[in-house]
């Protein structure tokens, strides 16, 4: 029997494996991926740095283990460069193997910024564990850091990188920090609390370049400020890896396009996780990925199931300013917030003035229970 | 009475509080939560992913 095969071994690919076996114990199942195959939460890259923990055992668990606990072949270090499902076969490291059905978790990159000079391309990004690692080692000495990008995972490192006793400087061009999911005044709070702690907040700036100096890197801002700094870390958002797909011909737009049950336009071929663009959302958080990954171990038996989204609000990792989103859907209402210095409670109300989504700030966290139940789920 | 933190995202459970707004009075054992209990901010599920424990 040729095996189901999941290309990707993050979050996504793992948890359809774990879902599957839930559900049949038997059918030969092929992990493939072209990092070291290690289960470990990327979640948690962003929020580990002050708590001084050994970047060595942000792995729960190696590629072997995860063999055996999934009763499944693991293939770490494996690329999977082509993919044709007119004869059912992908090729890894260049030699043709058949599957089943074919699950394409294979995540996303970190978006490059396009800057002018000579160390453009030593900006660094952090979308795995590897990057960490690497990240990790090169912080050891320095003192001072750039991020680009004041979004979930720049607000997180700065909060993370400062309280670990690094100075940051956290540059966006938008006029406060979070500004696709916050209003202005939560994220006057949030901007309020990052600089509480030190940050060093430059709103409404966009990087220009990038040069080396004596002692590390001279960041040039747009209006002429230029700033003195160990290293650039850029977190400007993610580009779901299609080329796989695409050059497959398979139907592609922003992610690779799924229906609600995570099939691609192939036969036999699913998508899931920051790869899948499923039914016009891309969703890269863990909660839609548990739903999805849910759903199609349920396919993957022989029992299609469409994937159901309840509302997922995303937790902020800033302990500066505990912090829960639930971005709206639709785009056709307007803000309500209410507030003082240090918390927030913004509701976003749709035209027809029903919940649409939220954001809760400092001790107004607490009310998430309260709102969720007043919105409606997220299904598709 | 411990607290345990979601291995994935952070979440904490102390089993003191509970989880009162899910149904789970204070006091609840972390072995005593049900087995289709989901963490309530990554939606990981309690047979997947263990929760670690962080005090006691
Ligand atoms: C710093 C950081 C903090 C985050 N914090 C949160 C948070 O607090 N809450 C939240 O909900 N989400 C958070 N996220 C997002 C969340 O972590 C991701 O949505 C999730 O981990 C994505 O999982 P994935 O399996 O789709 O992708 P990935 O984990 O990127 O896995 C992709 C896999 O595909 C493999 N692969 C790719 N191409 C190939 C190929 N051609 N051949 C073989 N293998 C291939 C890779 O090796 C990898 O194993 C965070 C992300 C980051 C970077």
């Amino acid at each position: 029997m040729q095996p189901i095969i999941i290309v990707g071994s993050g979050l996504a690919g793992y948890t359809v494996a774990r879902e599957f076996r839930k559900l049949d114990a038997t059918t030969p199942l092929k992990i493939v991926s072209r990092d070291c195959g290690s289960f470990y939460s990327k979640p948690m890259l962003s929020n580990v740095f002050h708590q001084k923990k050994d970047p060595a055992k942000i792995a729960s668990y190696s590629a072997a283990q995860m063999a055996e606990q999934l009763h499944a072949e693991v293939l770490p270090y494996s690329s999977v460069t082509a993919l044709d499902p007119a004869t059912r076969t992908i090729q890894i490291n260049h030699q043709d193997t058949g599957y089943q059905s074919l699950v394409l978790a294979l995540g996303a990159d970190q978006r490059r910024i396009d800057l002018a000079g000579d160390a453009a391309e030593d900006v660094l990004s952090v979308n795995d564990l590897a990057d960490y690692l690497r990240f990790h080692t090169l912080l050891h000495d320095k003192r001072r850091v750039a991020i680009l990008g004041a979004g979930l995972i720049g607000c997180e490192f700065a909060n993370d990188l400062t309280s670990g006793g690094i100075t940051v400087d956290l540059i966006d061009p938008a006029s406060w920090p979070l500004s696709r999911f916050l209003p202005e005044p939560a994220g006057q709070v949030m901007a309020d609390a990052l600089s509480g702690i030190g940050v060093q907040l430059w709103p409404g700036c966009t990087p220009v370049a990038v040069d080396r100096s004596d002692d590390g890197y001279r960041l040039s801002l747009s209006g002429g400020k230029s700033l003195q700094v160990d290293l650039v870390l850029s977190a400007i958002g993610l580009v779901p890896r299609i080329m796989l797909a695409q050059a497959a011909g398979l139907t592609t737009a922003r992610g690779i396009v799924t229906d609600a049950c995570l099939r691609t336009s192939a036969e036999h071929v699913y998508a899931i996780g920051d790869c899948a663009e499923v039914e016009n959302l891309l969703l890269p958080y863990v909660m839609p990925i548990m739903q999805c990954a849910r759903a199609l171990a349920k396919t993957l038996f022989g029992t299609p199931a469409k994937v159901t989204y309840p509302a997922m609000p995303v937790v902020v990792k800033t302990p500066a300013m505990p912090t829960v989103v639930a971005p709206p859907l639709q785009q056709d209402g307007a803000w309500e917030t209410d507030g003082k210095a240090g918390s927030m409670r913004a509701v976003y109300r749709n035209a027809d003035s029903s919940v649409g989504g939220f954001a809760l700030l400092g001790d107004r966290v607490e009310e998430k229970g309260a709102l969720l139940k007043q919105i409606a789920p997220w299904r598709i | 009475m411990n607290r345990w933190v979601c291995v994935i995202c952070g979440w904490e459970y102390d089993e003191s509080k509970g989880m009162p707004e899910h149904g789970v009075p204070p006091g609840t054992r972390w072995e005593d939560i049900p087995d289709d209990w989901e963490c309530p901010d990554c939606g990981v599920g309690k047979a997947d992913f263990e929760m670690a424990m962080v005090a006691t």
